[in-house]
């Protein structure tokens, strides 16, 4: 199967200045991140705070520039600075934001929010064809249609991010980013939208890249997992797999600081207790970025990057203890 | 009042706005002298609105009649406030004349003192240092003023958000250039360059706009480049993006509406400054050309003929009033505008 999105050593720096003197410190938010995504996959970005999980998303978009690397579209190279080949990519690749509210022009009313993918990508839609389609999104992402005059600010959160993501799938796209579409969200909802989107997904045979901190979710709709840390991919695999046996030692980390809802469990859980916060990614730590946190650390890991080594099938981390760290 | 297509906000900012009965007042004084103003031709003018003469009715306000046509000698067009005129007429027919009978550049022959005149049942508000009706001037220069004021306005509106939007969209380099650019601008002294131009040329309306113009189009820039320095990292100007609209769509259609509540906040004030500022260059005698009536040469008027106060009274309380009624008006609209007052008027959400 040919992929649909080819991301190879992807760097995004934005350049930190102090005074006027001086090369600007670079802040490294994305440092070589490498992925395949097929169709119909869905691919789930977990990590902390600030380990770049929007900017990758965002990159991917090309709403931001990319420092180094390359992102191939259906086996084309897309480059920042071809506006209509960006443009061509955009009327597939879509995004879904964080706050649903903010993601809403608050003076358009719902249906001219989910219309206008439609205005900018296929202006010849007679208004009663587009206003048909609107509807029937409408219906798909679980709207009435009735709503279609209403404002963002008379909706809930949970409408507003279905809104968000009624303009996301509207053209059809292939792919949808999705940044945290539901961390804003109340937990009942979250689950529906969820949900929702596994249906819209199956429904349209589309990709997804489903960025989030919540482990839960992302293990409930995702394929493979990926997780980076301070801009570097620590472990990649397919979902079962990378939850049952996480190898490397931050990931493991994470999935032990999930509660687990039995007392009893929870207080006779193994504990891999991660300290402290990541190191500043203005100056990451050299080798491996995880080894100031990380219990299983030596002096390799101060000098040698790992590489993101292929540890099963389809299973790639990035330590260079892997063999030797048993599961906790 | 009802608006079922505004959006329940703007419904709400109206609704607020009507809520505060001093600057929903003022509006309505203002814009009725304003109207009253833009009709000054019939309410103050030295030519009759109608005039019935051996069964035919003329309409000299309009139309210019030579004198012959009332029994005259003279082919040159008929002077209404002549007597020997008056006479032909009114033996044969009748004359409706405007509320005041003076046009802004009609001399009172018939003073009986040296003007200025004290005010008088002809001259309501007496005459200026030349003879002419000081309410008929105070009237066209009202709507000069206003008028003034609005084109200054609305002009520099267009270039300062125009410049302010790009600088806050784009940033970065074009941003820093052109602040840089804009604050050096800014250091020119604009008095001198008014006395330099006046010297030069004797302004015109539109030169005047034109010379204030290269100034006043800053007011804006600093007010509209925030807000879009705000506006362009919120999430629905990236998903227009996202969406692949292109810069000038995203800044029209998106980021536009949504900064525009601060720049009409501030508008009844840029209004404001623009009448002061076209008053005190008529008062330093560097405004409009000489014989323009307007307030600022009312005012000067007024000072140099201190012995006659109707002028300066007259200057002054048609200032006062209308920057009063501006700024009434303007602090309506910025309290409609407040997000914290949004609630305000006792109506629900």
């Amino acid at each position: 199967m040919t992929a649909l999105l080819e991301v190879r050593d992807l760097k995004v720096h934005f350049p930190i200045r102090n005074g006027w003197f001086g090369a600007p410190d670079m802040l490294k938010a994305v440092d070589g991140v490498s992925f395949d995504l097929v169709a119909g996959e869905t691919l789930g970005i977990v990590g902390e705070s600030g380990c770049g999980k929007s900017t990758l998303g965002r990159a991917i978009l090309q709403l931001i520039p990319p420092t180094a690397g390359s992102i191939a579209w259906l086996g084309a190279p897309l480059a920042h600075d071809d506006a209509k080949a960006v443009r061509a990519a955009r009327g597939q690749m879509q995004v879904v934001f964080q706050d649903p509210l903010a993601s809403l022009d608050p003076r358009m009313t719902a249906g001219d929010i989910i219309a206008e993918p439609l205005r900018n990508f296929m202006p010849d839609l007679s208004a009663v064809d587009r206003e048909a389609r609107v509807a029937d999104m409408m219906r798909a992402v679980g709207l009435l249609p009735t709503m279609i005059n209403r404002y963002p600010h008379e909706f809930s959160g949970g409408q507003c991010q279905r809104i968000g993501i009624a303009r996301a799938m509207i053209l059809g796209p292939k792919l949808v980013i999705c940044d945290e579409p539901v961390s804003a969200l109340d937990v009942s909802v979250r689950a529906q939208v969820v949900n929702l989107l596994m249906e819209l997904q199956r429904a349209l045979g589309l990709s997804l890249i489903f960025i989030s901190h919540d482990l839960a979710v992302v293990r409930h709709i995702s394929h493979r997992v990926m997780v980076l840390y301070l801009g570097r991919v620590m472990e990649l695999g397919a979902r079962d797999a990378l939850y049952a046996t996480p190898r490397h030692p931050y990931t493991q980390a994470l999935l032990a600081a999930v509660p687990v809802p039995d007392p009893e469990k929870e207080r006779a859980k193994p504990r891999a207790i991660l300290g402290g916060d990541p190191p500043s990614p203005l100056h990451p730590p050299s080798g491996c970025v995880f080894r100031t946190r990380c219990a299983h650390a030596t002096s390799i890991c101060a000098d040698v990057v790992p590489p993101l080594e292929s540890a099963d099938a389809r299973h790639d981390v990035a330590c260079h203890h892997w063999r030797t760290i048993a599961r906790t | 009042m009802t608006f079922a297509n505004l959006s329940s906000i703007s419904r709400r900012r109206w609704r607020n706005f009507r809520a505060n009965g001093r600057g929903f007042w003022s509006l309505w004084i203002l814009l009725g002298l304003f109207a009253l103003s833009l009709c000054a031709e019939l309410v103050a003018n030295d030519r009759p609105l109608m005039v019935r003469y051996q069964g035919k009715t003329f309409f000299p306000v309009v139309k210019t009649y030579p004198e012959t046509a009332f029994g005259g000698t003279f082919e040159t067009s008929a002077d209404y406030r002549d007597p020997f005129l008056k006479e032909l007429i009114t033996k044969d027919g009748s004359i409706i004349w405007p509320a005041i009978e003076f046009a802004p550049g009609t001399i009172n022959y018939d003073l009986k003192t040296p003007p200025p005149a004290a005010p008088s049942a002809v001259n309501w508000l007496g005459t200026d240092e030349q003879g002419r009706d000081v309410a008929a001037r105070l009237l066209y220069g009202f709507r000069i003023s206003i008028l003034f004021g609005l084109a200054l306005t609305v002009i520099s509106s267009v270039f300062g958000i125009a410049a302010g939007a790009v600088q806050g969209y784009f940033g970065g380099l074009l941003d820093l250039a052109m602040q840089r650019i804009i604050e050096v601008w800014s250091g020119l002294p604009q008095l001198f360059i008014l006395v330099i131009v006046s010297s030069v040329v004797v302004p015109s309306f539109w030169t005047l706009l034109g010379v204030m113009l290269l100034f006043s189009w800053t007011t804006l820039i600093n007010l509209v480049r925030a807000e879009f320095l705000r506006s362009r990292n919120f999430d629905y100007v990236r998903a227009a993006r996202a969406l692949g609209m292109g810069d000038f769509q995203i800044i029209v259609k998106h980021i536009l509406p949504n900064s525009m509540v601060a720049t009409i906040t501030f508008l009844p004030f840029v209004l404001a400054g623009a009448v002061t500022a076209l008053t005190s260059l008529d008062f330093l005698g560097l405004g409009l050309p000489p014989g323009t009536p307007s307030l600022g040469e009312l005012l000067r008027q007024g000072k140099e003929y201190l012995h006659a106060p109707w002028l300066g009274i007259t200057g002054f309380v048609a200032v006062a009033l209308l920057l009063t009624l501006m700024i009434f008006v303007g602090e309506a609209v910025r309290d409609a505008f407040d997000p914290r007052k949004t609630f305000a008027a006792g109506d629900e959400p």
